[in-house]
């Protein structure tokens, strides 16, 4: 981080990845808006900023409802694994209930919206409130009708806060995804800091995100990230390429499970390598997969198989026609085989449940088969988040990596998927199909490995029940990879 | 509700609890014109107890204060709140129970 990041003291949120993202959390002291649509997280995001405060660094939190009662927020909150009540009984939670009063429905005469800095400041003195949360300003703008002396109010409120060198998340509504910040003129008080969350759908698809529109002082990352609700956890933001670009490469190399591939690769990938695997449908990248995890197991490394396409019994049939005994490395347990179809979750939650797989079994090597699977749950640049955010992880982690992606047409164009995890993957493999003479033969090519020299010849490989087998270069022809094949000598340009 | 009011609440037939912010024109206002309308309608049968809520925060929490003048009426049953001054003579009357009384029924008793 530069030095100039820290002119402005930032507060660490604890909440995984958005530390990461504002380089260090939100400003001390001050308040930080979040906007959102309903639905878009704000409470979640305001209640587990309190909550990683207490449960990470042991500061208290006040938590001011004008929407909810503080019965449904423990409820609520209790879902995603936060302890409410009892750390109300142990005085490092505090509420503000100033959700809706029904009584309150008599009006006789003027009154003053004016208890609110009173109650605020006491319950903050009480537990010693490093962090305050008011949730949301949109209810109690629209059960006061003179919105003059509800800003009033609320701009004493932030100046207390202020005072007490209080951090503040104060969430306000929109009604769109993609418009002005609030309505109510009280993001005059907190200009400085914006953080928007948006729930969106694109392509039919849903999507939520996180941007940082301004943090006071320091610099922050620009842009969208995607992030997930998890049950038990909370919020999870995907960190795009966020892991500083890594300390040092790896220089262990690793087999992946085939001589000749090894061979082509300059002597095995970088244990720190994210492969990726590129062809038509049937042609062997799922065998290709399977021996680079049987090395992994030979070896006695952990090998995560996660399986986006074929089902567990139908990827065990497979493996055994081509004498790779999956059951047995499953057995010895060193093989874990993860089969899920796209569509049960979004993206994000793939991500985060990737990400839990891989903290408990500890993995030194994954495969991920086949990305182009995931195209169907995300947008675009959902995925583009989801490879990103993975590589990051992985090449931190120094695990070992295959993944394989689906080319739309069984010869040449790129998929979706290829043109967005070519950049970010560090060797690339592609299998084609050859038609010379009639007759459909299997080509491989190494396209790329990053930090290596490497075969740049386009080889032919066949598959039988041992496994796949790399061959000669073919000779004499060319236009492979385009798909337009042409013999040696007609095209001599 | 609290033990130390006994006393009093056991003497008077109409209690009442004001919130307010001791040096604002609207709470000042609120206060007088409770009084009035207790001393027309129940004089010398209840009792007012007023809360500051900025010395007493902490009953403003549990009370859930958000605006003042709060009057809230304790005894008789049942308990109702209002807010506002006051100024609006006959709709705090109605809202607190005590118009029935101000229609010239000569020292009714309650309900």
């Amino acid at each position: 981080m530069s030095p100039l990041a820290d002119r402005v003291p930032k507060l660490p949120t604890g909440i995984p990845g958005f530390d990461r993202i504002s380089l260090g959390g939100l400003p001390a002291n001050r308040p930080t808006l979040v906007a959102g649509t309903t639905g878009s997280g704000k409470t979640v995001f305001a209640a587990e900023f309190l909550a990683r405060g207490i449960v990470q660094f042991g500061q208290a939190g006040v938590f001011v409802t004008f929407e909810e009662t503080p019965g449904d927020l423990r409820d609520n909150l209790a879902s995603l694994g936060f302890d409410v009540a009892g750390w109300e009984s142990e005085g490092r939670w505090a509420f503000v209930d100033a959700s809706h009063d029904y009584d309150e429905a008599v009006v006789a005469g003027a009154y003053e919206f004016n208890t609110l800095v009173a109650r605020v400041r006491h319950a903050a003195e009480t537990v010693g409130a490093v962090r305050v949360v008011l949730d949301s300003l949109a209810a109690v703008f629209s059960r006061f009708h003179d919105a003059a002396a509800v800003r009033l109010e609320l701009s004493r409120v932030i100046s207390a806060l202020k005072e007490m060198n209080i951090t503040a998340v104060l969430t306000v509504e929109r009604t769109h995804d993609y418009d002005a910040i609030g309505r109510f003129g009280v993001e005059e008080f907190v200009a400085d800091n914006v953080v928007i969350l948006r729930n969106v759908i694109e392509d039919e698809k849903r999507r939520r995100t996180v941007e940082i529109l301004k943090l006071r002082g320091g610099p922050h990352r620009s842009g969208e990230f995607s992030f997930a609700i998890v049950p038990g956890e909370g919020i999870s933001i995907i960190p795009i390429a966020l892991i500083s670009m890594r300390r040092q490469a790896s220089h262990e190399r690793v087999s992946l499970g085939n001589a000749e591939l090894d061979a082509m690769y300059g002597g095995g990938a970088y244990r720190d390598t994210v492969s990726f695997v590129s062809g038509p449908t049937g042609i062997g990248k799922t065998l290709l997969a399977c021996h680079f995890v049987a090395a992994g197991v030979e070896a006695g490394e952990r090998c995560l198989l996660q399986s986006f396409e074929e089902s567990r019994d139908q990827l065990l049939r497979n493996a055994g026609s081509w004498g790779l005994d999956l059951v047995g490395m499953e057995r010895s347990g060193l093989l874990r085989i993860s089969s899920e179809y796209p569509e049960v979750a979004s993206l994000e939650d793939h991500y985060v449940s990737l990400r839990q797989l891989m903290e408990e079994f500890q993995p030194r090597r994954i495969v991920i088969d086949n990305l182009s699977a995931l195209e169907r749950v995300g947008t675009k640049r959902g995925l583009r988040d989801f490879i990103v955010g993975l590589t990051s992880l992985l090449r931190h982690k120094e695990i070992a990596s295959l993944f394989t992606s689906s080319t739309t047409t069984l010869v040449g164009a790129p998929s979706v998927t290829e043109s967005h995890a070519s950049t970010l993957t560090d060797a690339i493999v592609l299998l084609r199909y050859v038609e010379t003479s009639a007759t459909v033969r299997r080509a491989i090519s190494v396209l790329k490995v990053r930090g290596s020299g490497h075969d740049r010849r386009i080889r032919e490989f066949r598959i039988d029940d041992l496994g796949l087998h790399i061959e000669e270069p073919f000779t004499a022809i060319s236009g492979i990879l385009s798909g337009s094949i042409a013999q040696w000598p007609t095209d001599a340009s | 509700m609290g033990e130390g009011q006994t006393s009093l609440i056991a003497m008077a037939t109409y209690s009442f609890r004001i919130y307010v912010v001791a040096n604002r024109p609207s709470s000042r206002v609120a206060l007088a014109n409770l009084r009035a309308l207790c001393d027309e309608v129940v004089p010398g049968d209840y009792e007012l107890e007023v809360v500051d809520v900025l010395h007493e925060p902490d009953r403003a929490e549990v009370a859930r204060i958000m605006v003042t003048p709060t009057v809230v009426k304790l005894a008789p049953l049942p308990r109702r709140r209002v807010i506002g001054d006051l100024s609006d003579r006959d709709e705090a009357a109605i809202a607190l129970d005590l118009s029935y009384v101000g229609q010239g029924t000569d020292q009714g008793g309650p309900q």
